[in-house]
């Protein structure tokens, strides 16, 4: 076994078993990744993770910093533009003639202006906003607390999810994003229409855009349009709650 | 590791009862986990191959390491100012159809190989609370069953560095124990499993919560304590670079003392004494 032509035997037959090895789980975990239930099962793990932030820190606040922490580029993700004509008009006159649009399962449904916004009670936050594809971009943040909005419209009973529409397209599917009430109502929750102490650039999201700030990017819903509180996230679009959860999969709790 | 009779001679060639249960269970479903974690940690650094020190980090901020493909097409890894040609394994590669990928890490090394940073969250997340828990509990047992005061231990005459010398000189030259000392991990085994164990393990934990924007709220010390978000994720990283340094070691040193007992002793717990030279 030990002498000089066994071992070459043995390493060939090892490296054989590494490579076939190697496929094997590639091809096995392929497999599994294209499973209903194994992915079901995969996806298990989002009720954990929500469950156990919720109970570790329901009302924690995100970090805020200083002004001297922030980015010098705060960068731009998902669609940077708006092609749609309405949009284009309204974003030529500083959105004069606009309306953030509230309704759903509230008492009174509201259409803000953009005026009535600023004049609300504000809420100024420099906070670390975390890409789900890995990069981090610290920048400042300035709106009324959604809570503030939700009130005016007197919330129903009902009411279990806040859904964000907005005004931006992939292919002919505007966005969407939801939140549960325990992230309507953080403190942290705010529609901001500042951004770096200057009113919201079209790339990140003017007029209107949410930050839910203990979730990932792709939570924070540019070019709001149309606040509805919901009893359920069945029946809007695919079910999932977000653009993304329904195409792509990603999760609707993105705490992690 | 050891729970043969005291009173029969541990000579070479004597098969005796090695690895507790509770290790060899924990070893295995580690393993794979470990290897799930792996992959699908290299197709989530693919959603954005660039890595940062401090709290934020993006496309203008300087990245101290960075995967991708140049101005002429070549595949290249960027560390600080050293740039390395990497054509054909990062950053420019062909799949198994012979198509040109511009991708940090190959379809061969990831989880799913198909681009998808949902698919990876998924399966990196929900391994997580495999991970995580597994070590937690295999650690606490192993206190109380005694196996991290046995056979971990480090103890004052093992930590001399004369001794330390000649344990490193004894596996250079590849002359392992033999017989009964054959059942107690040398200094330096107990050096690479206590650092797996209390050192890489839990740092990789540590460092993938600090990435959490949730946890960073409720324990952001635990972010801070890195240094920032953007260092927890370039820490990560270098992390499981060191547990692969750490399973490549693992794996020539199980070759060289002979796979199939260790394997064995591994799965079964029967383990064959390694024969005095003499013997053999």
């Amino acid at each position: 076994m030990r002498d000089k032509s066994g071992l070459v035997t043995r390493r060939g037959l090892i490296r054989a078993g590494a490579i076939g090895a190697g496929g094997l789980i590639l091809s096995g975990c392929d497999r599994l990744n294209g499973s209903t239930r194994f992915r079901e099962m995969l996806q298990g793990a989002e009720g954990l993770h929500l469950r156990s932030q919720r109970l570790l820190g329901r009302d924690a606040l995100a970090r805020e910093f200083s002004e001297s922490d922030m980015s010098p580029v705060f960068r731009a993700n998902g669609n940077r533009e708006v092609r749609d004509n309405t949009y284009r008009k309204l974003l030529g006159r500083n959105f004069d003639g606009w309306a953030l649009k509230v309704d759903g399962l509230v008492n009174r449904p509201l259409s803000l202006p953009l005026a009535a916004i600023r004049a609300m009670p504000q809420r100024a936050q420099i906070t670390r906003h975390d890409c789900v594809e890995g990069w981090s971009a610290i920048g400042k943040w300035q709106g009324p607390q959604l809570s503030h909005v939700l009130d005016l419209a007197g919330l129903s009973d009902k009411a279990r999810y806040i859904v964000f529409h907005c005004a931006d397209r992939f292919g002919s599917v505007p966005y969407y994003e939801s939140i549960d009430l325990a992230d309507a109502y953080h403190p942290q929750t705010i529609l901001a229409w500042r951004m770096n102490g200057q009113d919201l650039p079209e790339a990140h999201g003017a007029p209107l855009r949410l930050r839910v700030e203990r979730q990932l990017g792709y939570k924070h819903a540019k070019y709001v349009m149309q606040i509805e509180a919901r009893d359920t996230l069945a029946g809007l679009y695919r079910g999932k709650g977000g653009y993304w959860e329904d195409r792509g999969d990603y999760a609707w709790y993105a705490g992690i | 590791m050891s729970n043969s009779k005291p009173d029969q001679p541990l000579q070479g060639g004597k098969v005796v009862k090695r690895h507790r249960l509770s290790t060899r269970i924990w070893h295995w479903i580690n393993a794979a986990t470990l290897l799930v974690m792996l992959m699908s940690g290299l197709m989530i650094f693919n959603a954005h191959p660039r890595l940062y020190w401090g709290e934020y980090g993006a496309n203008s901020d300087p990245a101290w390491l960075e995967i991708g493909s140049n101005a002429q097409g070549k595949g290249i890894l960027r560390i600080g100012e050293i740039t390395l040609e990497t054509t054909g394994v990062l950053g420019v590669w062909t799949d198994r159809d012979g198509k040109l990928k511009r991708r940090a890490f190959p379809a061969w090394s990831t989880i799913p190989s198909k681009y998808s940073l949902a698919d990876a969250r998924l399966w990196h997340l929900a391994f997580a609370w495999v991970l995580a828990p597994g070590l937690l509990v295999y650690l606490l047992w192993s206190l109380i069953n005694g196996h991290l005061r046995r056979d971990i231990h480090i103890n004052r005459s093992e930590w001399r560095p004369a001794h330390l010398w000649h344990v490193v000189r004894e596996h250079a030259r590849l002359r392992f124990a033999t017989g009964a000392e054959a059942l107690k991990y040398n200094s330096l085994q107990k050096l690479a499993y206590a650092g797996v164990l209390f050192g890489l393990l839990p740092l990789a934990v540590l460092t993938g919560l600090a990435m959490s924007p949730g946890t960073d709220a409720w324990a952001p010390a635990v972010t801070q304590v890195f240094g920032g978000r953007q260092t927890a994720r370039s820490l990560h990283f270098i992390i499981a670079i060191a547990l692969v340094g750490f399973f490549l070691l693992h794996i020539a040193m199980v070759l060289l003392a002979g796979p199939i007992n260790e394997i064995r002793a591994m799965i079964t717990g029967n383990y064959r004494l390694p024969r005095e030279k003499d013997d053999a």
